[in-house]
């Protein structure tokens, strides 16, 4: 039963996945016949023509938004909507540069620490919707969207007041201590040219952390259940709104973390003291629903749409703008908030096939 | 005596965008759908009109241009709010999923389509819709430097949608009606309203003025249009709550933001506020932090229509 429910699953995504690239190809048929063929291919098959450094690439983009993704998904399987994860990752991001300026002296564990503040920022900032909402019923999906500008603007403030950390010239903060950066582990030697590290690997082992957490523990099961049904996990006498605030500061850390990983990067990123919200947050939500909230299904989409977005830059070689990969993407969520008609849809179509089977051969369709 | 006329006008430049997307997402809300696309649908609506704009540079009057500028803001975001109402109403599917994918979907396709038509992601546009000063009326004392000087004729229209929201919501059959969709659609279906249809006005109304307040939003305050609304769009769902689902609160909410966008943006240039020390980032923070506060103390008892968010299907109990 498990089974079937997760392949429906799947082919929604699939199916949501062909009806955003066939928009995209319409996009570019309409805008120049003549290179949306080529422009497509690029899409498509971009990032695999540059070598092992194109290939590397996706892995290096695809790290802060499988995180990004872990969090909304993991927030999803609780029942919260966490469209806070813009905020959570830019405080968790602070809370890393921060660490990474100002401890030099920690040496080898220097960004070890750093990753660990940024989670613990992270935690706190998502904790607050999960307080708010536990105490006083606030919609988490409002206070989220409060608590993303404010901890942007609150970010900005904290550095641009700073001189310690602010590069007054460039209007970002200043460069992370070089053993703040993640460890290559490796990576730099397989996938030479790229800015891949090992941060990757640190995002692969936060989706088997949560997998595990939430498939494997009784603390999962109870933070599942309330997502399922929040009355009926109360009446079997599980601790609500201790779940929700833990389930928002699970969540909020694994978007911090997001936020270390890409400027302890060592990829020459900074934070820019711009009045934008992080889009690595935005994605995340992307990620988590195509991904199903499934740590699995998150870190494939994560790889997919790093994928396609690294495939966009090439694009540009074209002459079309990049942008056309996040019209994709928006239009693949879209569709993937149609899963419930694909569902029926499909179904349908099963139940169909199975009265014909049982109509023209007369037995059960005992085959599906 | 002038800077507290120049903040008032400057306040207005930023209330009244709030204020007409606010609205909107107030009728959709009392249909019963959660429309937090409204940062898209501003996006689009001050998109295609900016072009509308720039394509027709000096080839029309200016106050006859903004006025067709209005129609088509409107326009676009009724269109492109039908994507959300059949995603919400026809498919079913989650409001804040199908809302989401909207906002992410207007900046990008803003700038292809720009870049596609000028090259870059920019549209420029002159500013040729100034009032600096409203004949006879201009020359009221005080009044007439608060509200009749250094002006755009959207302000007024801003004004009349909110008197026309008040009587639609509260003085009209299909405001009863909408709001009866919001708190109990089985209700509401069960009298013979229909439910789907009463849901798709709302969310079409919530993109007309989410479009309008996309124009409204650029057309003081820049002489260009960049994909983006600077999240004016989120600030007007704070401004809806912190307003509590009523138009005449909504207004105050609306106020209050756009003087401390006011003065987040100009704090310099008031002399008291520049000696006081106070960096621009927190007027900035104050309005959503304020909202946060509010919600904590009203959502035990929230205005909010009661069935907003959830599906409405004719079989459930």
């Amino acid at each position: 039963m498990k089974k079937k429910r997760d392949s429906i699953g799947f082919l929604s995504s699939l199916f949501a996945i062909v009806v955003g690239l066939l928009v995209g190809l319409v996009i570019l048929l309409i805008s120049n016949p003549s290179q949306a063929a080529a422009g497509f291919i690029t899409i498509l098959t971009g990032p695999l023509t540059h070598g092992s450094k194109g290939v590397g690439q996706v892995f290096y983009y695809a790290t802060p938004i499988i995180l990004t993704g872990l969090s909304v998904g993991f927030a999803f399987k609780t029942g919260l909507f966490n469209i806070g994860a813009p905020g959570q990752f830019i405080v968790g991001a602070f809370a890393a540069v921060v660490v990474g300026i100002k401890c030099g002296f920690l040496g080898g564990i220097h960004w070890l620490v750093a990753l660990l503040a940024a989670m613990i920022a992270g935690a706190l900032w998502g904790a607050i919707p999960g307080l708010v909402k536990a105490y006083f019923n606030v919609n988490e999906v409002i206070a989220c969207i409060m608590t993303n500008y404010i901890g942007m603007y609150m970010v900005n403030y904290l550095i641009s007041t700073n001189k310690s950390l602010y590069d007054k010239i460039y209007n970002y903060s200043k460069n992370v201590a070089g053993t703040a950066n993640i460890p290559k582990m490796g990576l730099d030697v397989i996938f030479e040219g790229s800015s891949v590290n090992g941060g990757f690997f640190i995002a692969v082992a936060a989706a088997a952390v949560i997998f595990i957490l939430l498939e494997k523990t009784t603390f999962g099961y109870e933070l599942k259940a309330a997502g399922f049904n929040k009355d009926a996990s109360r009446y079997a006498g599980m601790n609500e709104k201790r779940n929700i605030i833990l389930s928002m500061a699970i969540a909020g850390a694994l978007s911090g973390i997001a936020g270390a990983l890409l400027y302890l990067a060592g990829s020459g990123k900074h934070i820019e003291i711009a009045d934008v919200l992080a889009g690595e947050g935005f994605t995340g939500i992307s990620v988590a629903l195509l991904g199903l909230s499934n740590p699995v299904g998150v870190l494939l989409a994560g790889i997919f749409i790093a994928y396609i977005t690294a495939g966009g830059f090439y694009l540009q070689l074209l002459n079309f703008s990049t942008e056309i990969i996040d019209v994709i993407i928006a239009v693949i969520i879209y569709f993937s908030a149609f899963s419930l008609f694909v569902r029926v849809f499909i179904s349908g179509l099963r139940r169909k096939r199975e009265e014909h089977a049982a109509g023209g051969k007369g037995e059960g369709g005992k085959k599906e | 005596m002038s800077t507290l006329y120049l903040v008032f006008q400057q306040t207005m430049f930023f209330t009244i965008p709030l204020l007409l997307v606010a609205l909107g997402g107030m009728f959709s809300e009392h249909s019963g759908i959660i429309n937090i696309a409204l940062e898209g649908i501003m996006i689009m609506g001050a998109f295609t009109s900016i072009l509308f704009i720039n394509l027709t540079q000096d080839s029309l009057n200016g106050q006859v241009q903004l006025f067709l500028a209005i129609l088509i803001a409107a326009g676009t975001g009724i269109l492109f709010a039908l994507f959300h109402a059949f995603a919400a109403v026809n498919m079913k599917a989650d409001q804040t999923i199908s809302g989401t994918a909207l906002n992410m979907f207007a900046p990008a396709f803003a700038i292809f389509v720009a870049r596609r038509i000028g090259g870059t992601q920019q549209v420029q546009f002159k500013n040729t819709f100034r009032i600096e000063s409203v004949p006879l009326l201009g020359d009221i004392p005080v009044i007439g430097s608060l509200f009749f000087r250094n002006t755009y004729i959207t302000t007024y229209i801003g004004f009349a949608i909110l008197i026309l929201s008040v009587i639609v919501l509260y003085r009209t059959r299909f405001g009863l009606r909408l709001r009866a969709c919001g708190e109990h659609p089985q209700a509401a279906d069960s009298v013979g309203i229909n439910v789907y249809r009463m849901q798709y006005a709302g969310v079409m109304i919530s993109g007309a003025l989410g479009g309008l307040g996309g124009l409204v939003f650029v057309v003081p305050t820049s002489t260009n249009f960049n994909a983006s609304v600077a999240g004016y769009g989120f600030l007007a769902l704070a401004v809806l709550i912190f307003g509590q689902w009523h138009p005449v609160k909504i207004l105050g909410a609306a106020f209050f933001f756009g003087l401390m966008k006011t003065v987040a943006a100009s704090y310099s240039a008031i002399p008291f506020l520049a000696t006081s020390g106070i960096p621009s980032y927190i007027y900035k923070m104050v309005p959503y932090i304020a909202t946060l506060i509010v919600l904590i103390f009203t959502s035990k008892n929230s205005q909010a229509p009661k069935a907003e968010g959830i599906p409405y299907d004719k079989g459930a109990r």
